[in-house]
């Protein structure tokens, strides 16, 4: 997959977030949070619900505004851009509530993404139904999207986002609410989408998934980051284990 | 489908000939409400955005051609452009705050009937646009000057405009802008997130129905020979415009014509039928009637149904 839009304009980490703040009324929903993403690596954001993941991912792809601090993406200022202009820059971002266009076919949808890198219909169609045989969806590609299945949609919600050609995916809770056979078979992909040089940074909640596929852990809580590190690093921290592992640790996902 | 389509269109090139002048009446009309409905079909239907003030851009275009023909002596044949790039750009600034200030749902509904009444209101105080009154356009029978003798001539235009409004939209269907439309149609952050310009396809959307609705403003005009603000203004015609493509299927490119046959003739026999018994305006109670059953029944309009009809013959 070559690299769309516009080369970096200076080197760094391919994404660098600097004291990052957003409040809603009298919540700090984030607060002073910095963290990197280098390319071609799996960052995850972990941590208790309302620790403020869905809101820093919001801030990061432009369909928040941050209070403070700034992002930047390949060198880029982030701040003032407009959701579609992140996107266009490589940034792509799936929704933890998932967003079908419920009346278009499976390959419509896809097509939406594919559409801002090849402007002839029939080259984005072709490309959409590439990406769906990737994700196993290449059966459902005329159906209505309404009609598929949590984890087909969940893979929809992949294949959308992949076909914006990202280089950084940010996936917001892909595979909770999936049987455990669904899950591994999205690990793979997401891994499969990595090995081709895409970075990805996951918000999750299945430990399991987290720790086999991060290479580095960010934990959130009330907003702020408490702790950062390797997987098994961050699973050992008593900080983390109090806030949000619990005694039970990294066995399994917690309730 | 595609001999279906030249079949019929070759059917409406013959039928002048064998109609007669009531028929012919009601078949100008079938065809320039389906051209109107089909130009706001763009945004409203495929877009999703609720226009129910496209009278507005009908008076802008028809206000424009009337005055440039009485005042500067410019054939509407030109005038009809020169209205209709007005209306887009009053369709421009329509569009422009309602995207941009993220007005949905309702909220753009209401804004676009704020816009056509301010106008009709503006229209009706301004002596030099003939005010309250309207404008007249004395019968010259000069088709330079957009008037014909013979009725089919204004037949045959309205049946262009409708082939042309309806080949804008079969183009766009076919194409990226079209595809986005639909798109945003179901969920504008959803778009934005798969890297659609939004407001930029929405405005687009916005300024060629608003252009297409203002083309129409000068048929309207010299159809009629005349103009009033509270008719080419009114919320009456906006609806006429939009029930159309609703009852018809909106989003589809084939609704608002079928709206247009279904609807005008109703109205035209029930506007007869209760206008003799006295009882004017009881032709909306069959419009309510018939919205409600479409709403209730066929949500998405007549045009599904048909296809299927046709499929299995």
């Amino acid at each position: 997959m070559s690299a769309p839009g516009p080369q970096p304009a200076r080197p760094g980490p391919l994404l660098s977030v600097e004291r990052l703040s957003r409040s809603f009324g009298g919540l700090q929903a984030v607060k002073d949070l910095s963290f990197a993403v280098d390319e071609g690596e799996i960052v995850a954001l972990i941590g208790p619900n309302g620790a403020g993941k869905t809101t820093a991912f919001a801030l990061l792809s432009g369909f928040l505004t941050p209070d403070a601090g700034r992002v930047s993406f390949r060198g880029h200022d982030l701040r003032g851009l407009r959701p579609h202009q992140v996107n266009a820059l490589g940034l792509a971002r799936t929704f933890q509530i998932m967003r079908p266009f419920p009346r278009l076919t499976v390959v419509r949808n896809v097509m939406i993404a594919t559409l801002g890198r090849h402007a002839s219909p029939a080259v984005a169609e072709a490309r959409a139904r590439d990406i769906l045989a990737e994700l196993d969806l290449a059966a459902k590609a005329d159906v209505q999207a309404a009609s598929l299945t949590l984890a087909e949609r969940k893979r929809l919600e992949l294949a959308r986002a992949l076909g914006t050609e990202p280089v950084l995916l940010l996936l917001d809770e892909v595979m909770s609410g999936l049987t455990g056979a669904e899950t591994e078979r999205i690990v793979e992909l997401v891994r499969g989408v990595n090995r081709r040089g895409v970075a990805i940074l996951l918000i999750e909640h299945v430990m399991r998934a987290v720790m086999s596929l991060a290479q580095r852990i960010v934990v959130l809580n009330y907003g702020e980051r408490i702790a950062e590190g390797r997987p098994d690093a961050v699973a050992r921290d008593p900080r983390v284990i109090e806030a949000y592992l619990g005694d039970e640790g990294v066995s399994g996902a917690p309730a | 489908m595609k001999w279906l389509g030249a079949l019929a269109v070759a059917v409406l090139l013959a039928l002048p000939a064998v109609l007669s002048s009531y028929a012919l009446t009601v078949f100008i009309l079938i065809l320039f409400y389906g051209f109107l409905g089909q130009a706001w079909n763009i945004v409203g239907g495929y877009t999703g955005q609720l226009s129910a003030g496209h009278a507005a851009f009908v008076g802008v275009g028809g206000y424009t051609a009337a005055l440039l023909s009485s005042e500067y002596g410019l054939t509407p044949w030109l005038g009809m452009f020169v209205g209709a790039a007005l209306a887009a750009g009053l369709g421009a600034v329509i569009g422009y705050l309602g995207f941009r200030f993220g007005l949905r749902g309702f909220y753009f509904v209401l804004l676009t009937v704020a816009f056509a009444e301010v106008c009709r209101i503006l229209v009706s105080n301004v002596d030099a646009l003939g005010g309250a009154l309207g404008l007249y356009i004395t019968f010259t029978g000069n088709p330079r000057q957009f008037q014909f003798q013979d009725q089919r001539a204004y037949y045959y235009i309205a049946l262009a405009l409708l082939l042309l409004a309806t080949g804008v939209v079969a183009g766009i269907e076919r194409r990226r802008f079209g595809i986005y439309l639909t798109a945003i149609r179901e969920d504008e952050t959803a778009c934005e997130a798969l890297g659609v310009d939004t407001f930029k396809y929405k405005m687009l959307a916005m300024v060629a129905s608003s252009f297409l609705t203002g083309l129409g403003g000068t048929f309207y005009a010299f159809y009629l020979f005349s103009l009033q603000p509270s008719t080419v203004f009114g919320i009456p015609l906006s609806v006429e415009i939009v029930i159309r493509p609703i009852i018809g299927g909106a989003g589809t490119l084939l609704g608002p014509v079928l709206g247009s046959f279904i609807l005008t003739p109703l109205a035209e026999l029930s506007r007869q039928y209760f206008g003799q018994s006295g009882l004017h305006g009881a032709h909306l109670i069959v419009y309510g009637v018939l919205l409600i059953s479409v709403v209730l029944f066929l949500p998405r309009g007549a045009y599904p149904v048909v296809r299927r009809l046709f499929r299995r013959a």
